[in-house]
């Protein structure tokens, strides 16, 4: 198992280095850094230009791509990143604050998603093909094809223009983490701002998770061992609990660290719908100004998280699956 | 219990023989909600179709109504059935026309991307190796990033490419908008076919053509992808409402297609009613948003109908 894990840990950063490279390439060739550099600072001096050359790393010519690319790497690991080309920002403190701002958002929707989700999952799969089953999967398949900016926009009219109107005031707002103007730390606050984005994200986590679950503990009910626990006389109860119960968890837990590290890269068109200031919204600002040096550490940081949850989710199914052979 | 009897053909217990197709169709009359939505969705789409009769106006023509004096920003009425919109036009003439396009985009990204997924993925899965390995982990890695922001890079790393711009026109146009929806769509095709793919190859019959002397080819074109027409159904069906939702995503942040050419779609429509609607004109977003999901729903539904109908140990109940 540790011999596993190690060899599979072993290649985690040769594949960051690999991914994070095409990205530079991808970013490099799509967004033209210094073009993009100049647009944004109109008068700006040819020796400046020439500092943020070097300082991102951006020389021309094949090799200077492979050079570059490197000496960015090493301005990244030493935690000397060049700032934002607009406003000219400390882009490692921004970017902390949105990951912070999308974990919060991102954990609790998943939480929520995860606990009513798998409720709702053994709740249909229990009496399958009955009405309460049809009831949460129809319901499942409606949540999963309405489109988060859909729900999104319907919730903002709702409970912020239409509540304004009818009653003289907004029940939820509909943007930022604070209001306008706010300092400090304020947790009714902060919790009644992120409401409506949690619900949103919420209603398609709840939908995957009472699907995956329904139809993972379906797989398990149907199995020999489960008429094996039945027959040898072992409670209902005991053996929906712990022979069908524990088994079904397994590819659900899967999907929820999958699930943690998408949560990472922020949930972007909830993020961008309701201008919260999470990662999500901190690519689209920055893909908007085509600014290189806010993008390049966004993408490290999701390429780092999508890489680490995926072996992590491996680790925890050959874990938890004694069945799983460890090639 | 009267039904019983089609009950049981359905589930495939009739002494008759019936051929997979035939069983399949049965148990996909079975799923109420998809059997609806079929009707539904044929019901929109020959609607839209002859667009020529049943729009009352042209997609950029202005309504003008003699009693009243301005034409903006009309709430429904006789004269425009939904209302019209910032500069006068029939939004119910917009939206038919928008539904047009977005189901062309819809449906055009899904067909190249299934033909582009089945043929990679069949490949991967019959012959392993080296291929096999770089397109999944090619796929596994544009699977795991966030879908809008591969969707995005790739966007301008093909926008600044002269010949692709050339072939299929540029960042703005809807032939862009399909390119980009396939390149993105073939990958999670390609994971449906190759696992179909190893889980058909072992079989007698594919052991059986290869005794015989057929070539991959041969296999491939005959008995792999006949017998993969279940996936590849669902899997069209995902695609034509995903490129149809990312259409509208882009377009709401931006990056759809461009609305200067005088076309419109359904993410057009829906990103321009997000500020009309705060100002009150609530018909700009309804009839947009209410085409938008009713296209999903129905094809949503009619997916799930056609996964119980092809693969009957998932779903369906009678598990």
């Amino acid at each position: 198992m540790l011999r596993y894990a190690l060899r599979r840990a072993v290649w985690l950063i040769p594949t960051i280095v690999l991914v994070t490279f095409l990205v530079y390439v991808a970013l490099r060739l799509g967004t033209d850094p210094v073009a993009s550099y100049r647009r944004t600072n109109i008068r700006v001096s040819k020796k400046k230009i020439d500092q943020y050359i070097a300082a991102n790393g951006l020389y021309t010519g094949a090799f200077g791509y492979i050079r570059g690319y490197f000496s960015w790497l090493w301005g990244f690991v030493t935690l000397d990143w060049p700032r934002s080309i607009k406003g000219s920002r400390d882009v490692f403190a921004t970017l902390k604050d949105a990951l912070a701002n999308s974990l919060r958002l991102g954990i609790i929707a998943s939480l929520v998603g995860i606990l009513l989700g798998n409720m709702l999952g053994v709740f249909a799969a229990l009496r399958p093909g009955r009405l309460r089953d049809t009831v949460v999967n129809s319901s499942a398949l409606v949540g999963l094809a309405v489109p988060p900016f859909v729900s999104a926009l319907l919730l903002q009219l709702l409970f912020a223009v239409y509540w304004q109107k009818w009653f003289g005031y907004a029940l939820f707002p509909v943007s930022g983490v604070y209001p306008p103007g706010h300092q400090g730390f304020n947790l009714f606050l902060m919790l009644k701002h992120m409401f409506l984005p949690v619900v949103v994200v919420s209603i398609q986590s709840i939908a995957v998770y009472s699907r995956y679950m329904r139809a993972s503990l379906l797989d398990v009910l149907n199995s020999e061992y489960m008429r094996t626990a039945r027959s040898k006389g072992i409670s209902e109860r005991r053996v929906l609990v712990h022979h069908a119960l524990r088994n079904a968890l397994i590819p659900v837990t899967t999907l929820a660290f999958l699930d943690v590290g998408a949560v990472v890269g922020g949930l972007i068109i909830t993020e961008g719908m309701f201008e919260y200031p999470g990662m999500g919204r901190f690519f689209l600002i920055a893909y908007g100004n085509g600014d290189f040096p806010e993008m390049m550490p966004w993408m490290v940081v999701i390429i780092g998280s999508v890489v680490v949850f995926n072996l992590l989710a491996d680790i925890a199914y050959a874990k938890l699956d004694p069945r799983i052979r460890l090639a | 219990m009267p039904e019983q009897s089609s009950l049981d053909q359905a589930v495939g217990l009739s002494t008759e023989s019936l051929s997979p197709g035939r069983l399949a169709y049965r148990r996909f009359l079975t799923h109420r909600g998809a059997v609806v939505s079929v009707f539904v969705l044929a019901l929109l789409v020959l609607w839209v179709l002859l667009s020529p009769v049943t729009a009352r106006y042209g997609v950029n023509e202005q309504v003008f109504d003699i009693s009243q004096g301005a034409n903006q920003n009309l709430p429904p009425s006789r004269i425009a059935w939904f209302g019209t919109d910032i500069i006068g036009r029939d939004v119910y003439s917009r939206v038919l026309y928008g539904v047009r396009v977005s189901l062309v985009i819809g449906i055009a990204s899904a067909v190249f991307s299934l033909a582009l997924g089945a043929v990679v993925g069949a490949i991967a899965g019959l012959k392993g190796g080296l291929f096999d390995d770089i397109v999944m982990r090619v796929t596994d890695i544009f699977l795991a990033f966030p879908f809008l922001v591969a969707l995005l890079v790739i966007r301008n790393v093909f926008g600044k490419v002269g010949w692709i711009t050339w072939v299929v026109g540029t960042q703005g146009s809807l032939r862009f908008m399909v390119f980009l929806f396939a390149i993105f769509g073939w990958m999670s095709v390609a994971r449906v076919l190759r696992a179909q793919v190893l889980s058909l190859k072992e079989r007698e019959f594919v052991e059986a053509a290869r005794a015989l002397g057929a070539s991959n080819t041969r296999i491939i074109m005959k008995h792999l992808l006949p017998n993969s027409i279940g996936p590849m159904l669902v899997s069209l069906s995902l695609g034509v409402v995903g490129a149809i939702v990312s259409e509208a995503t882009l377009s709401l942040f931006g990056y759809g297609p461009d609305p200067g050419t005088g076309a419109t779609s359904l993410g057009l429509l829906v990103s321009g009613s997000k500020s009309a609607v705060r100002a009150g004109y609530w018909w700009l977003a309804l009839y947009p948003f209410a085409a938008l999901l009713i296209i999903t729903l129905c094809v949503s539904f009619i997916g799930d109908g056609l996964r119980d109908a092809f693969d009957p140990k998932h779903g369906g109940g009678r598990a």
